[in-house]
């Protein structure tokens, strides 16, 4: 289809677009193969650098949780600012505070980084969202989430190291974009629904029904080809022959080891309990299970932080289960020897405002806050025990370094091998660049140097 | 915008010696030298220069041509600004690149050459090559321009239009580029060539056409930024005799002709079940009811083929289905990235409904869309300029032209057009037209009132100049200062002689029906990417006109063809066709098909919800996947099969393609199981009065697949159903569940 040796390959910009990208999607797992894209862009990047980070848990608290709560306390403000909430606690690493619900995250903090400047100015959900989430402005284009980038990145040079979808949320979509953008359905994350704290917790798709045998499986299939004329006679079209390389492949996950990621039962008692039981806590046990299957981005999404009213309940709900799974998350992986390897981060699209909304019908909230907020990076080449930028007095603008969502993003892409200023599959065979750094079109504070390794 | 392609005169016998076949004359219309004085034109940047830089690939996306340029030096994509690119390399940087004393010792021909440290994988021209030699004489001869009243070079001219090949054959192409005062000369070694389909003919650098196998392709031969296009047809060795015709009308009639020149004989006409199924999904998105197959089955009339077009065309199913068909192209959809909220949703989507319903003549609907005032809450039309992200001039025109026209403006915003002569100018004399649409909020949350405002204007954005609106290809209209000249434009755009509107509109009803539009992709209407039937394509265009926008009549007329009606079992002699439809074009039901056909067969509805705004909206459950208005309507089985997320108008957002993601809910997912055992059609079956095995079968294969089971596959369900006796609804839902699982199931065929 595309003449990789023709000099003029590149006469449609670069030659070709999603369409061709995605035809040859049938031909290897899952769909990634896309051999011309990939043949092409190994041959324009060469050997992939040697780069720390294999994979990312991306902490998602979808709604925009509050900074001056959690890692950019301001005590001094007084009660207009903190509400109920007005101490900050020590950590183990001097001089770094966090705020007074996160004890156990206080205890990591040599693992993890704050940055108490990261700024968009957004304050409406969808859109900062897919600011955060993208890692560029809003434009023509509708850009896929950075997961869809690292899989499709991963497919390129032939590094997908697992049976398992590449790009993985937990448990629930996202929801508020579509988290494949230009790249299409085939970079669609997979969120397999569900609550893993459940007693019958089970991946749709993956594992089958209770009392479903293999063997039922099996009779299930061989009536589907009694009935299945059409496939004979019309088997030369191209379309049905791609289908059957999907139900070929799917046979083998649903019968084979693949499915075992996803099994919870496989984990102690004490190891369950120490992430919490609660969902958000086993998605993180889920998470990092996922890493060490080889699953190089996974999504854990934690919602209901959108909370104009009654912040403060809200947050005696919803923090400590946080403080629990993450800090678990950070010592499992640090005891197991990958948090080297593996990339943790923790925000929302946003973050909440400083002033406390006192009034009715608020009673005590937080409304949507983009001007500055608090993003967290642990792990894969990210330091621990340091804090990047900082808010104001009353953490309402950046005081130092300001760091926008795409600076953040490039440097994830960075310590992942993949360079920001590479480009990806355009639909209609423009320039697209992976992050907008390369094309000079943002403001931007830099690549996060200073907490990089 | 080619004035600045002048030419000087160069075909000077000097300059051929020194370029052996690099320039071949035209001889008869080489200009002589004045007598006496042989003192050779010097070789000019537009004309000599520009060629070799665009051939080496040098103004590319990936090198010079990006948006930043590379390694500092920036020429503009595909050459588009001459001008600018000659600025660059001769002025930029103090003019370092040049030197016109020592021209071997110029950046340009050391970095060209590779003596000096250039990109990997640029090209090289090494030196003394012909091309490096022209542009060495070049700078020798202080970088000239172009030069005033030269001829200017006006087409190109390609010969012969049309190749006739076997599979193996070669054949040599001539391109001569044509020149205002008659001359041609021969540019094929410094022309583009590019084939639209590898598999049946490639073509070489040089210009040489090898066909591969059977099919026909088009080769677009580019040269200055100026297109032609070659058809390369690669016939197969027919049956004899070729089966005689068919033809149900002229429709018939033309795609036989196409095939019979390439020898492949049509496949028969398709069964009354395949076709009973098909024209079902294609109208209402839907399976026939298991009564209304079992009527049509039996039905002996021989005009009940044409009957039921009718009675669908007419039913409410098909205003529902066609409506959304219209709302993934105008993008009616509450949030993100269109924001046209969810009351805007529902007005939007009840005009284009009505609209469908009513038959509005397809010229009315689309005058009503681009000139429509009004709230957004309460005149559906104004959606069309509310379901823009940016809302600005631009955006309405790229928008306009790609629905209406098929045509694809928007590279043009950035850089010149890769293949089509479009540029910025066009774009915005185009965006002009809507440069007084304006917007305010009113008291209600979100309301917006699209309004003229006599001020608005649209202006350069590099001269700043206001710009005055202008038809694409055409002329500017002299509009009042503060007219709105939204009319004109869709007067003009709607007129009979509209070389894109009627065309698009009928391409795309063909795509939509055929699954492969005459012109492919299908909103992509260009002269470098030709229709694969361009009378049939014509013809169906006229009888739009002639027929005052009647889509049902195309409609008609495409549904009662024989080419519509084929069997989608390919024959040996058509087996490898994919684009002259010898054999009808499997597609896979699109998501809403699917989740609407699975409901059908499983008697089941589905909860639809949306998030936009808070408090959340929700759908009664009667509701099916295509009478949903919003595009955010939630719903994961929509989103894994594909449907498009309205983010653009570009046809290929819908993404029927398969997936191992799709494979695995078929197979193994609560959500299909729950339905087939929950539906109620599997508990009908089980409930008394107890039915025969034979009658379970037939319905469920009846329901899914509108035919009854062959004897072999009744057989076989029987024996199961026997075979389980003590677990019987479990044995009756796995029938179920594997129909459900057939690809005669998941394709529209």
């Amino acid at each position: 289809m595309i003449d990789l040796n023709s000099p003029h390959f590149h006469r449609n910009c670069e030659g070709f677009g999603r369409r061709d990208f995605l035809r040859v999607g049938g031909l290897a797992a899952l769909g990634f193969t896309l051999a011309d894209w990939f043949a092409l862009q190994a041959r324009a990047a060469g050997q992939p650098a040697k780069a720390p980070a294999r994979s990312v848990i991306q902490l998602w608290m979808g709604g925009g949780p509050p900074h001056l709560d959690t890692f950019d306390p301001k005590p001094g403000a007084g009660v207009d600012y903190c509400g109920p909430l007005n101490r900050a606690i020590d950590t183990n690493v001097a001089g770094m505070r966090i705020g007074e619900l996160l004890p156990l995250l206080a205890k990591q903090a040599d693992k993890f980084s704050i940055i108490r400047s990261m700024t968009h100015g957004n304050n409406s959900h969808e859109t900062a969202a897919y600011i955060m989430q993208t890692g560029t402005m809003p434009g023509d284009l509708v850009y896929p989430a950075q997961g869809a980038v690292v899989a499709l990145k991963r497919a390129e040079v032939g590094a997908v190291a697992s049976s398992l979808p590449p790009y993985i949320t937990l448990t629930n979509p996202l929801g508020r974009f579509s988290e494949c953008g230009f790249l299409g359905n085939n970079f669609r994350t997979f969120a397999p629904g569900g609550d893993p704290n459940a007693k019958e917790y089970r991946v749709q798709g993956l594992v089958p029904p209770r009392g479903m045998t293999d063997e039922r499986i099996q009779e299930r299939r061989s009536l589907v080809q009694a009935v299945d004329g059409l496939a004979r006679q019309v088997e030369k079209q191209a379309a049905l022959g791609e289908m059957d390389e999907f139900q070929e492949k799917a046979y083998g996950l649903l019968l084979g080891d693949a499915k075992k990621a996803f099994d919870l039962s496989a984990e102690t008692e004490a190891t369950r309990n120490r992430y919490g039981r609660t969902q958000f806590g086993q998605s993180c046990l889920l998470a990092r299970r996922l890493v060490e299957h080889g699953v190089p981005f996974i999504t854990v999404n934690s919602g209901g932080w959108d909370t104009h009213k009654n912040h403060f309940d809200a947050m005696k709900r919803l923090l400590p289960p946080l403080d629990q799974g993450f800090s678990a998350l950070l010592e499992d992986l640090h005891q197991r020897g990958l948090l080297g390897s593996t990339i943790v981060t923790w925000g929302g699209e946003f973050g909440r405002t400083p002033k406390v909304a006192i009034d009715a019908p608020w009673f005590g909230g937080r409304h949507h806050f983009g001007a500055v907020f608090s993003s967290v990076v642990a792990g894969g080449g990210f330091k621990g025990g340091t804090v990047l930028g900082a808010s104001d007095f009353r953490g309402e603008n950046v005081a130092q370094r300001p760091v926008y969502p795409w600076d953040l993003a490039a440097s994830i892409y960075t310590l992942l091998g993949i360079d920001p200023k590479g480009q990806l599959p355009h639909p209609r065979g423009c320039v697209a660049f992976v992050s907008p750094l390369a094309s000079g079109t943002v403001p931007t504070g830099g690549l996060l140097k200073e907490i990089m390794a | 915008m080619f004035l600045l392609f002048s030419c000087p005169r160069l075909f000077t016998r000097a300059l051929c010696a020194v370029l052996p076949g690099m320039l071949s004359l035209g001889a008869a219309s080489a200009p002589a030298a004045p007598r006496g004085k042989p003192a050779p034109a010097p070789l000019c940047f537009v004309t000599d220069v520009m060629p070799q830089l665009d051939r080496a690939g040098c103004a590319t996306a990936a090198c010079h041509g990006s948006t930043s340029g590379k390694g500092g030096l920036k020429l503009s994509l595909f050459g588009a600004d001459p001008k600018a690119d000659f600025d660059a390399l001769t002025r930029d940087g103090g003019g370092r690149r040049i030197n016109r004393v020592e021209p071997e010792k110029s950046l340009l021909l050391q970095k060209i050459s590779g003596a000096l440290p250039h990109d990997k994988t640029a090209a090289v021209l090494p030196a003394k090559s012909p091309a490096y030699t022209t542009l060495a004489r070049w700078i020798a001869q202080h970088t000239v321009y172009a030069q005033a009243n030269a001829p200017q070079f006006v087409a190109l001219d390609v010969t012969p239009t049309e190749h006739r090949l076997r599979p193996g054959e070669s054949a040599t192409l001539q391109v001569f580029a044509k020149f205002s005062d008659g001359a041609r000369r021969d540019v094929t070694r410094l022309a583009h060539f590019q084939s639209n389909d590898h598999a049946v003919a490639a073509i070489s650098p040089e210009g040489r056409v090898t066909a591969a196998r059977l099919g026909e392709c088009a080769l677009v031969i580019t040269y200055l930024r100026q297109s032609a296009v070659v058809r390369v047809v690669v016939p197969q060795p027919a049956p004899a005799p070729f089966p005689a015709s068919d033809a149900a009308g002229r429709i018939d009639e033309l795609v036989y002709a196409r095939l019979k020149l390439l020898g492949l004989a049509p496949s028969g006409v398709c069964h009354d079940e395949e076709f009973l199924r098909r024209v079902y999904l294609d109208l209402t998105g839907l399976l026939p009811p298991v009564a209304a197959a079992r009527t049509f089955l039996a039905d002996a009339n021989p005009q009940k083929r044409a009957q039921l077009i009718e009675r669908l065309l007419a039913s409410d199913e098909y205003a529902d289905f066609w409506a959304l068909k219209w709302g993934d192209l105008l993008r009616i959809k509450s949030e993100y990235p269109v924001r046209v909220w969810p009351k805007g949703v529902v007005t939007y989507h009840r005009w284009v409904r009505d609209s469908i319903a009513a038959n509005k003549p397809y010229d009315q609907f689309v005058r009503e869309l681009l000139t429509a005032s009004g709230s957004d809450f309460r005149d559906g039309p104004a959606n069309y300029f509310r379901a823009h992200p940016t809302k600005d001039p631009l955006s309405f025109a790229e928008t306009t032209s790609l629905i209406f026209m098929g045509v694809r403006l928007e590279c043009s915003r950035c850089h010149g057009h890769p293949t089509e002569r479009w540029t910025l100018a066009d774009n915005l004399g185009m965006a002009a037209f809507f440069s007084k649409v304006a917007f305010k909020g009113t008291g209600e949350w979100k309301e917006e009132i699209v309004y003229v405002e006599p001020k608005g204007v649209v202006r350069h954005p590099r001269t700043k100049e206001i710009v005055a609106p202008k038809f694409l290809g055409g002329d500017t209209v002299p509009v009042g200062k503060e007219e709105d000249a939204r009319p004109r434009f869709a007067e003009w755009l709607t007129a009979p002689d509209n070389p894109w509107f009627a065309r698009n509109a009928a391409n795309r009803v063909w795509f939509w029906l055929l699954g492969r539009g005459l012109t492919q992709e299908p909103d992509d209407q260009r002269p470098t990417n030709p229709p694969s039937h361009q009378e049939l394509l014509d013809f169906l265009a006229q009888e739009l006109v002639s027929h005052r926008y009647d889509l049902k009549h195309l409609y008609r007329l495409i549904l009662n063809s024989r080419t519509y009606q084929r069997s989608s079992v390919p024959q040996p002699f058509n087996r490898a066709d994919a684009t002259h439809f010898s054999h009808y074009r499997v597609k896979r039901l699109t998501a809403e098909q699917l989740l609407d056909a699975i409901g059908q067969v499983t008697e089941t509805t589905e909860k639809y919800s949306s998030k936009i705004p808070e408090p959340f909206t929700f759908w009664p459950s009667t509701t099916r996947a295509t009478q949903l208005e919003d595009g955010n309507a939630e719903c994961s089985f929509l989103e894994l099969f594909g449907r498009p997320p309205r983010d653009t108008p570009y046809e290929e957002e819908r993404d029927s393609e398969a997936s191992l993601r799709q494979a695995l809910y078929f197979i193994n997912s609560d959500h299909l199981e729950n339905k087939v055992a929950n539906g109620q059609r599997v508990k009908r079956l089980l409930a008394p009065p107890a039915r025969s095995d034979a009658e379970i079968v037939d319905e469920i294969v009846l329901a899914a697949l509108a035919r009854f089971p062959t004897p072999a596959e009744k057989e076989k369900f029987t024996a199961y159903l026997a075979k389980n006796k003590a677990s019987r609804p479990a044995a009756v839902r796995d029938l179920m569940w594997a129909v459900l699982n057939t690809k005669e199931f998941l394709f529209n065929h």
